[in-house]
């Protein structure tokens, strides 16, 4: 392998002296090994995926994704998780605000504490909810096998993406335009809404972006909590699940390039948002 | 060793750095690459290091053909301008690494850091880490890392670029004297031209990927072979259309052989000298320097009409072009 | 709104969200006494779903690194057309529900799959592939900053010096981005530890043979074994506990050197 910078110019040689490329091999190498592992574990796989979905033909498609559990399970699957990615960009906000303005005993254990979903399984985390908001839970609430367990689970996992994707923004802000607006006479609201919450927005939407992508595709904490009632509390992963276990696997495959298809426009979408403010 | 670069060309997409560059540095020099940012003296350092390959040209060292062989093979010591020290290594693993990677057996080694410590004024620091050395010594230590592989010449890229000015003044001073203790072919790179114009044997004048002049400190300053040199090198004002050092020009009070008229504008006092800032009826400030006592004895004032000339006898050759 | 109010909502909403349930769970366990919860996690199908778990992430999580290390590089070092497509496509397991990694990989390896085996769904093999996928970008994502921000003139002094291509990564490269490298090891192990949709359409969830410790909850929590469950869930959630104390821990470490 090569360390050298790939600064070696190709564009023109003056006739008399060919000068010869350095260290092609390592790079090239790298490149086979990644792309070669990349497609093994990645490509292929999704590949199968799209291609099984139109085993059937167009038609067959459409059916699967336009039928009346597959409707009701995708609309709750986008209605829940624009939800969820709405709450977070406020409170995510609200909760790396507080840890990066405010002082308090115990912050730095709060800090820790917001990475707890990335840690914590999926399964677990929803056995967790039950546990306080399920049928034997000590405070009376009682959200099981309803639309709210949803939203709580999802509540739950996303929560880290607006946090993290804030914290360093905000932690990185000159506070002299503040302090400019505010010997200004501005209000502290007024220099929030217009000095601060532009600089945060590239962030936050990065944050909400990656909030929408896990929720949308979430399985683990829902199932236990939801009770995957179909039409009710039955998520489009949990339809796909449903499907792939009575062997519906063309139906699966149909529903799954849907989501990805979705997943994929948002993240662009907002990918794209993100780097467009993001003054790097 | 003697260094040649032979007709050297290197190209970055669209943009020529180096445009057919031809430099000789004698065995055993101290040569100077000076030129402004982006005037290619970095580019030309690095393809004589093999750092970067050049589209068209050779790269000679002491006779041998070195173009088409990689960095590692060279024998060259590179020292960068921000150190590129081993952040994870100590000190003396650092000055240790080239001979240690060429499987030296280890009391060499030791003994050889050792020394090199010494030479740099390091001796006591060679268990910590970079991160607790001041720039000045970080440089210092990859002068003495870059000496331990006993190269055949020295490369240093605007070396004390990144230091404050005491500490500059400090090194630069530091580094011609090891250069008269250690005796290896030496190049640096700078945009300083006092820095140049204080330790260097030879200065190169690079500008826009070409060499402007090639000699010695005061053949370039006195003898300069273009007006980019000139002005590049020192101080210039221009008197009846011609660029001139401000202390060749004259100020008198009578009207002389090619002499013009002039405001005196401004008198700034700055210790022993004294720069006089004029205004000809047509053309742009002239600047001119005189000593205390010259500018005692002409008694001037703001405002005053004089007259101003090159010195007829003391104004060295005109550059072309000027 | 003034800042008590606003730390009293944050406070309140993370107590309400993470940790009264997480320190129900530990209730919930050890609420008939510890026996109970240490007999539900020692039968025997719990200690294989332990050491299965770990098999697959010891298998996973090294090849991932490799992968890691190595792309990083690539992408920190090099300019080459398709650059753009390949930094996209490694976080595309970011974006993918792990069902459907689960249907995929059904799909290739399963029965009438592109490269039908009777070795892969329903066993290990499987399980790894799956783990590999929804693992695959946290190295690179934490070594790769690491390249960018540190340059590669220690790697050019280090040429200048005499080291071969593979000595300067050895003695240069890989201890530079050793923290990048530690952490992105540790996130994507407890991603792998934690991994439960795509194993779980990819194993068929055979007790004793293929269940993960994520799948082990699941399976005592349908049998309403709560008990169970709920102790094999704090076995979890100490590990994922134990991943954050030692990457702050780390990072804080780290901040010193």
């Amino acid at each position: 392998m090569c360390p050298l910078p790939a600064s070696t110019a190709t564009a023109g040689r003056l006739p008399g002296r060919r000068v010869r490329r350095q260290g092609v091999g390592g790079p090239l190498l790298a490149g086979g090994l990644s792309v070669a592992w990349l497609t093994l574990i990645v490509l292929i796989p999704l590949a199968a995926v799209l291609v099984r979905s139109l085993d059937g033909g167009v038609g067959a498609f459409w059916d699967a994704v336009t039928s009346a559990q597959a409707v009701a399970a995708i609309r709750l699957t986008l209605i829940v998780s624009l939800l969820v990615a709405a709450v977070n960009a406020v409170v995510g906000t609200l909760i790396a605000w507080v840890l990066v303005r405010d002082e308090f005993p115990g912050k730095r254990i709060v800090d820790g504490l917001i990475d707890l979903p990335f840690a914590l399984p999926t399964i677990v985390a929803g056995l967790v909810l039950l546990a306080l908001y399920g049928p034997s839970g000590p405070v009376g609430i009682n959200v099981a096998y309803t639309r709210a367990a949803v939203v709580l689970a999802l509540l739950f996992v996303t929560l880290p993406f607006v946090v993290r994707a804030v914290q360093p923004v905000l932690m990185g802000l000159e506070r002299e335009a503040e302090e400019a607006a505010d010997s200004l006479g501005a209000k502290p609201s007024t220099i929030f809404r217009r000095i601060i919450l532009p600089a945060l927005r590239p962030a936050m939407l990065a944050g909400v972006g990656l909030a929408f992508g896990r929720a949308v595709g979430e399985f683990g904490s829902i199932v236990l909590i939801s009770g995957n009632l179909p039409y009710e509390t039955e998520v489009a992963s949990v339809l796909v699940y449903g499907q792939i276990e009575s062997g519906n696997t063309t139906g699966a495959a149909a529903v799954s390039a849907l989501l990805l298809f979705i997943s994929f426009i948002v993240l662009l979408a907002i990918s794209f948002l993100a780097r467009r403010g993001v003054a790097r | 060793m003697t260094i040649e670069a032979r007709r050297i060309t290197k190209r970055f997409g669209g943009y020529t750095a180096l445009d057919d560059v031809t430099v000789v540095v004698p065995d055993g020099s101290l040569t100077a690459l000076l030129g402004p940012s982006g005037s290619g003296k970095s580019t030309l350092l690095r393809v004589i290091a093999g750092l970067e390959v050049p589209d068209a040209g050779d790269v000679l060292i002491e006779n041998e053909d070195v173009t088409r062989k990689p960095a590692r093979t060279r024998e060259v010591g590179f020292v960068f301008q921000h150190y590129a020290a081993f952040k994870h290594m100590t000190v003396a693993d650092n000055v240790a690494f080239g001979p240690t990677v060429r499987k030296r057996p280890k009391a060499e080694v030791a003994a050889r850091v050792a020394r090199l410590l010494e030479l740099v004024g390091l001796a006591h620091l060679g268990t910590r880490y970079p991160s607790q050395l001041s720039g000045g010594q970080r440089q210092r230590m990859a002068l003495a890392r870059a000496l331990a592989v006993e190269p055949r010449v020295l490369l240093l890229d605007e070396p004390f670029g990144a230091l404050d000015a005491r500490v500059r003044e400090e090194l630069r001073a530091w580094l011609r004297r090891l250069h008269d203790e250690v005796h290896v072919t030496t190049i640096f790179v700078t945009h300083d031209q006092e820095e140049a114009m204080e330790i260097a044997d030879q200065i190169v004048v690079v500008n826009e990927g070409r060499i402007e002049q090639s000699a010695s400190p005061v053949r370039v300053y006195d003898e300069p072979a273009s007006p980019f040199v000139m002005t590049f090198v020192g101080p210039v004002t221009r008197v009846g259309g011609r660029l001139v050092r401000p202390h060749d020009v004259q100020v008198l009070t009578d009207a002389r052989e090619a002499s013009e008229q002039a405001v005196v504008t401004r008198i700034v006092r700055l210790g022993f000298e004294v720069r006089i800032e004029l205004l000809p009826p047509e053309g742009d400030v002239v600047t001119a320097q005189l000593s205390r006592t010259e500018a005692d004895q002409l008694e001037l004032v703001e405002g005053q009409i004089v007259h101003i000339r090159a010195d007829p006898v003391g104004a060295r050759r005109e550059p072309a072009g000027a | 709104m003034s800042r008590l109010a606003l730390r009293a909502v944050a406070l309140s909403y993370l107590a309400a969200l993470l940790v009264v349930p997480v320190a129900m769970v530990f209730h919930r366990a050890f609420e008939k006494g510890i026996g109970p919860a240490w007999d539900a996690v020692t039968t025997p199908p719990a200690q294989h779903a332990f050491f299965l778990t770990i098999t697959i992430a010891l298998i996973a999580v090294p090849l991932n690194a490799a992968f890691g290390v190595i792309t990083a590089w690539l992408l920190a070092r090099h300019d080459f057309r398709g650059k753009r497509v390949l930094d996209v496509l490694i976080d595309v397991p970011f974006a993918v529900s792990p069902v459907i990694v689960g249907l995929a990989l059904i799909l290739v390896w399963g029965r009438d799959g592109w490269f039908e085996s009777t070795e892969v769904i329903f066993s290990t093999p499987g399980m790894v592939l799956a783990t590999i996928f929804i693992s695959l970008p946290f190295v690179v994502r934490e070594v790769l900053p690491v390249l960018e921000e540190e340059g590669n003139e220690q790697e050019q002094a280090a040429s200048t010096l005499g080291a071969r291509g593979w000595q300067v990564f050895w003695r240069i490269t890989l201890p530079t981005i050793r923290w990048g490298l530690t952490y992105g090891v540790i996130l994507s192990t407890a991603r792998a530890i934690g991994e439960f949709g795509a194993v779980a359409v990819v194993s068929g969830k055979i007790q004793g043979r293929t269940e993960t410790l994520t799948l082990y909850v699941e399976d005592r929590f349908q049998s309403l074994d709560l008990t169970g469950a709920y102790a094999a869930g704090v076995v979890l959630a100490l590990l994922g506990v134990t991943v954050l104390a030692l990457m702050t821990l780390l990072q804080r470490r780290h901040g010193r050197i």
